[in-house]
């Protein structure tokens, strides 16, 4: 019999187990280990064969490095490089600062009723799409008819001038993800322990003092572990917000244009096919390392906060 | 007494004075996150006469409910859109359930050979991923799915996060001695699922329900990228459609007389912003009640094995 026997042997028993992992693990292959495959392309002149995939695949020719080469040597790959990142670092800052404040007030305020009534509010953008927060924008930043303009007497064109649009797409972002993530905050706060507070007031410690010596020290690891989880994934930018919400004005490119939208616009509107492979893969290499390093970083703060 | 014993510890509450700062903050923030919905609200029902004379106004100077008129009698494209999104939204919850309850369940068992293989065949797409062109042209030309309902559904059925949350709702709230009991008394491991571990576990998988449907709902990218066909467009991405068609019109309607045509018998901006009212609707009142779970799927998500 021998190995090959009882490797059947095992897999006969495990029978049940493995064809209940069967669906997903198909769906994992289409949709996560070909598409891996398929970064070859990145080195490849993709040529589309009507033999299908596999066809278009092998006939294309290699070209190898060529991609790279030429994307790094347009402005394009600095420019987005520069965009995904500093978006990336600014959502992070502002984000964690406003974040932890709201979690700290909304946790602080005496009326529980009234804290829990804030936090439906803020939580509403998360449940929005991307489509309709661009509605929203819209509203307040079309140039004849949006609420800025009439409110300030102003006649900006918002949609094609870059220099506002920093600001902008800094604001959006906050508006949507800052009552989501203040949740995790306030979590944590409702989890410290109360004899903490109680000691501390036997103390004379005041309402501030206890913020600022219990709340905010204890919230210390998992602010760390938030911001290192978020500084892996900073080469991703969210697609949506920098497609939606300035309306894929060109105009706005040298300021909205980011990894994930330049992936995009070279598959689908310049047919850049290899270029933008390129780039996709550049995106999944540096984020993959990214991700590694800051899970290890966080392995050290704290094992169980570690995604791996 | 024990009002006695609140009171004597009141002077270590917040201040009053601090707490309506506190509570300005906090309702400050709460009012700017809800007013963009509100605003629109208004001007949907606000007449398109005096939106093109003062722009879109917080107080209207007239109210019309022509733009929801035009919206449900301008013919079937916002019902067929309703459609396909409630078609994807309710098959893809479905489908995403059946694969993440199933995986999820096979790597939980510590009985399962190949746990540890699986595990991480499903972890590692969180790591690392081909990008979209390639899973682009993996679902245009090997599996086929362009112009397709499951070209919006597939994409989105599985996620390895999720996996991650349910295998661990699966242990901490399933004791090992309750499976072990049912295989003794001759369950198989279908049933042993379907009878003890999916009732037990209805919670985690209400979250992860509640995340695959608001998902599925307000995805428009994976029809922006496969989605052709009038027929199929789901809501988000027939709002998105509308308003790059409009503009596409405008920049061109100079040179032609053709387009000024196409503009007469597109959606007035009030019934663009109505369409907006009746596609986050369902959402909006759903939303309070999704909040609970999405909380929960917080925190079971920071707890780990």
């Amino acid at each position: 019999m021998g190995k090959i026997g009882k490797s059947a042997k095992d897999i006969v028993r495990n029978k049940v187990l493995l064809f209940m992992v069967l669906p997903g693990a198909l769906w994992f292959l289409f949709f996560s280990y070909l598409p891996m495959v398929g970064t070859v392309i990145a080195f490849k002149e993709y040529r589309f064969s009507r033999d299908g995939f596999w066809a278009s695949i092998i006939n294309s020719k290699w070209v190898g490095w060529d991609n790279f080469k030429f994307l790094f040597s347009t402005n394009d790959a600095f420019l987005i490089t520069r965009n995904t990142l500093l978006y990336n670092t600014a959502f992070i800052i502002i984000g964690l600062i406003l974040s932890v404040l709201l979690a700290v007030v909304l946790s602080e305020i005496t009326n529980k009723k009234l804290a829990k009534l804030y936090q439906t509010g803020m939580f509403l953008p998360y449940f929005l799409s991307w489509v309709v927060v661009g509605y929203f924008a819209f509203s307040f930043l079309s140039s004849e008819r949006g609420l800025l303009n009439a409110l300030f007497g102003s006649k900006i064109s918002w949609y094609s001038e870059s220099k506002y649009w920093p600001f902008i797409i800094i604001f959006v972002y906050l508006w949507k993800a800052v009552g989501y993530n203040s949740v995790v905050y306030l979590a944590a706060i409702m989890g410290i322990d109360k004899s903490l507070y109680e000691a501390s007031m036997i103390d004379g410690a005041s309402k501030f003092q206890q913020i600022r010596n219990i709340t905010l020290p204890l919230l210390n690891p998992i602010i760390i572990i938030m911001t290192l989880l978020a500084i892996g994934k900073i080469f991703y930018a969210d697609f949506g917000l920098f497609y939606q919400v300035p309306r894929d004005s060109g105009t706005l490119y040298s300021v909205t244009n980011v990894i994930d939208t330049y992936v995009y616009r070279g598959l689908k509107t310049t047919g850049e096919i290899g270029m933008s492979t390129a780039a996709g893969l550049y995106q999944s290499v540096v984020g993959f390392v990214l991700v590694i390093t800051s899970n290890y970083i966080v392995r050290r703060f704290d094992k169980d906060s570690a995604l791996f | 007494m024990s009002a006695n014993a609140v009171k004597s510890r009141d002077f270590h509450r917040l201040s009053s004075v601090w707490n309506i700062i506190f509570n300005c903050i906090a309702g400050g923030f709460a009012i700017l996150c809800i007013f963009p919905f509100l605003f629109v609200v208004l001007i949907s029902f606000t007449d398109e006469g005096s939106l093109a004379r003062d722009g879109y106004q917080l107080i209207p100077a007239k109210w019309s409910l022509e733009a929801y008129k035009y919206v449900f009698g301008s013919g079937d494209t916002l019902l067929r859109s309703y459609g396909v999104t409630i078609a994807v939204t309710v098959i893809g919850t479905l489908v995403s359930l059946l694969l993440i309850s199933l995986y999820a369940y096979a790597i939980s068992r510590k009985s399962f050979k190949y746990r540890n293989f699986f595990a991480f065949f499903a972890f590692f797409t969180m790591l690392f991923n081909g990008g979209l062109v390639p899973t682009y042209i993996i679902v245009t030309q090997l599996l086929g799915l362009k112009d397709s309902i499951w070209a919006l559904v597939l994409p989105l059925a599985v996620n390895a996060f999720y996996i991650m949350i349910l295998r661990t709702f699966y242990i901490t709230s399933v004791p090992d001695a309750l499976i072990e009991s049912a295989k003794i008394d001759g369950a198989g491991e279908f049933r042993t699922f379907l009878r003890i571990v999916l009732p037990l576990s209805l919670p985690g998988l209400a979250t992860i329900g509640l995340f695959s449907t608001l998902g599925y709902w307000n995805d428009w990218f994976n029809a922006l990228l496969y989605i052709d066909n009038p027929n199929l467009v789901p809501l988000q991405s027939m709002l998105m459609r509308i308003e790059t068609s409009m503009q596409f019109i405008m920049q061109n309607s100079q040179n032609s007389s053709l387009s000024l045509e196409a503009m007469r018998s597109m959606p007035q901006d009030t019934s663009r912003m109505a369409m907006v009212v009746l596609a986050t609707g369902p959402i909006i009142f759903a939303y309070p009640f999704f909040q609970r779970y999405f909380i929960q799927g917080l925190t079971i998500g920071a707890v780990k094995e």
